[in-house]
């Protein structure tokens, strides 16, 4: 259905155009001024200024591997989070731990643990779908680098951003 | 020849050309993104220097070092002389301007001239040269349509602007702006007549067809200057750039100096006409005649009161820039055909007949 939009009739003075003129620029100085004085204040100056400390708790950052109270790295090298990854940024190379190696009755590790920024979309599968609750998407977001290389996360990168987390069923908390 | 005469004009030229208009261009610039910003609550360049004051500096070395890029399709000459041919009549154009009273002994205007705005206006109109050629010499449609858009409202606004101001001429009965000037210093600026001469009847009732001059006078510079509301020439949508579409590097960079350069110099003339030039107030630190001299601190604050007059209406030019929307291009040439240049000309017919009753 068509609706026919009635146009304001003008009177002259409005019609002179200079009015409208004045009331806006009432309006662009009264921001003009606003901001002058700092009254309204929008921008936050990045590199100087963070909003860290407001970050939410479910905040999705970089991915991380944690080890456990023991020092004993969580993940067992079961490629699940690798097979899950949708942008497929995760590759894991497995290696068996050694009969004489504390941890040997874990049988898996991961020799090589990589995860390539540049494709990561941060969605957190990894996070969800680990049994063993050793890979988390940490509070990380400036990740930057002047190579591809460099933004590549080995496995060393991935332990210190993680850092170590105790406890049992702790995956939907933070940092317990 | 009087080496005096020339040394004393190429020291006027070089110190107000190049050390006070062109810095004043780049801070125009740097005042035209900050002003913005906090109208519309942002930051703006904050980045180079203090308050981001060197971003001029770091804009202007990015536009060199870029690469300047000439298609192969554009006529190349053209194409090289249009950006030269915006930017340079700009500049010409400060010659007749009074930035002050005197330095020295020295009058500070760079030419005399007792025809300063036809001088003005016949420089100013050369700027549409660099439009045109710009537009055609690209060889490709956008520019081409924009040259033509935008020579058509610079051409329709010069009528306007060049009658806008014959009133002024007729009651100031002469053309050298450096005495008109002199003569608003003493007895009342042309819209502000409130001290000598012109406070009376007689200057009161001729304030009114000045202030008619003035409002079109300033629109008509504002699409002179091809300023928003009256930016038809570049436009996203329809015509990418406009005429500058194909230009890139220092070239580029030389249509938006010119655009801000006629502004500046438009502010310059616009302050000089209408609001006593470098005149203070109510005659304060007047010179007694044309020929006195003034005392060298007299001749300091004429020339700080024109600049600080100057930057006002340039804050005035930034502030408008960024309230009023854009006008439809049937609605700028009706406003400039149909509504200026007949208020114009009646203007003109009304000052003849309250100069005649008033006699």
């Amino acid at each position: 259905m068509a609706i026919i939009v009635q146009r304001p009739k003008l009177k002259w003075w409005e019609q002179l155009y200079l009015p409208s003129l004045f009331i806006g620029m009432k309006v662009t100085l009264g921001h003009f001024i606003a901001t002058l004085t700092r009254k309204s204040k929008v921008t936050m100056q990045y590199p100087e200024e963070k909003w860290d400390a407001n970050l939410p708790d479910h905040y999705r950052g970089a991915p991380a591997l944690v080890t456990d109270e023991h020092g004993r790295e969580r993940c067992v090298a079961c490629q699940l989070c690798e097979f899950i990854c949708p942008p497929r940024a995760i590759t894991i190379k497995p290696e068996e731990i050694p009969s004489d190696d504390k941890w040997a009755k874990v049988e898996k590790r991961p020799r090589a643990f990589e995860i390539d920024m540049i494709r990561c979309i941060y969605c957190g599968l990894c996070e969800e779908v680990c049994p063993e609750q050793a890979i988390y998407l940490r509070k990380d977001y400036a990740i930057t680098g002047t190579s591809r290389a460099e933004m590549v996360h080995d496995k060393e990168r991935l332990y210190e951003i993680g850092g170590v987390r105790t406890g049992l069923v702790n995956k939907w908390n933070e940092l317990k | 020849m009087d080496w005096h005469l020339i040394i004393a004009a190429a020291i006027k030229i070089v110190v107000f050309v190049f050390f006070v208009t062109l810095p004043l261009v780049a801070m125009s610039v740097w005042a035209e993104r900050r002003v913005s910003a906090a109208i519309q609550d942002r930051v703006g360049p904050n980045r180079v220097g203090p308050f981001g004051l060197l971003q001029a500096v770091a804009d202007g070395i990015k536009f060199l070092l870029k690469e300047d890029f000439t298609p192969a399709h554009v006529r190349k000459f053209y194409f090289w002389l249009a950006p030269a041919l915006t930017m340079v009549p700009a500049l010409l154009t400060c010659a007749v301007l009074p930035f002050g009273s005197r330095l020295f002994g020295e009058k500070m205007v760079i030419a005399d001239l007792d025809v300063g705005p036809l001088y003005v206006f016949a420089i100013a109109s050369l700027t549409v040269y660099g439009i045109v050629l710009a537009g055609w010499a690209s060889n490709s449609k956008y520019p081409f349509l924009g040259g033509v858009r935008s020579t058509s409202q610079m051409i329709s606004y010069e009528i306007c602007m060049g009658l806008s101001i014959v009133p002024l001429v007729m009651i100031y009965g002469d053309l050298n702006l450096g005495r008109i000037v002199h003569e608003q210093a003493q007895n009342g600026w042309a819209l502000l007549p409130l001290w000598g001469e012109g406070l009376s009847p007689k200057g009161f009732l001729l304030a009114l067809p000045i202030f008619v001059s003035f409002v079109i006078f300033t629109t008509s510079m504002f699409a002179e200057t091809n300023r928003l509301p009256f930016d038809l020439p570049e436009c996203e949508t329809e015509l990418v750039a406009g005429y500058h579409t194909e230009y890139s590097s220092m070239k580029f960079a030389l249509f938006f100096l010119g655009e801000y350069a006629a502004m500046i110099i438009g502010s310059g003339l616009c302050v000089t006409l209408f609001l006593g030039g470098w005149s203070l107030p109510f005659g304060w630190l007047a010179p007694a005649t044309i020929d006195a001299e003034v005392p060298f601190w007299h001749g300091l604050i004429h020339l700080g009161a024109f600049f600080a007059k100057v930057i006002v209406f340039i804050l005035f030019f930034i502030v408008v820039r960024w309230t009023l929307p854009r006008f439809r291009y049937d609605q700028l040439m009706r406003l400039g055909w149909v509504f200026f240049f007949e208020i114009a000309l009646a203007n003109v017919v009304l000052t003849a007949i309250l100069l005649w009753v008033l006699k």
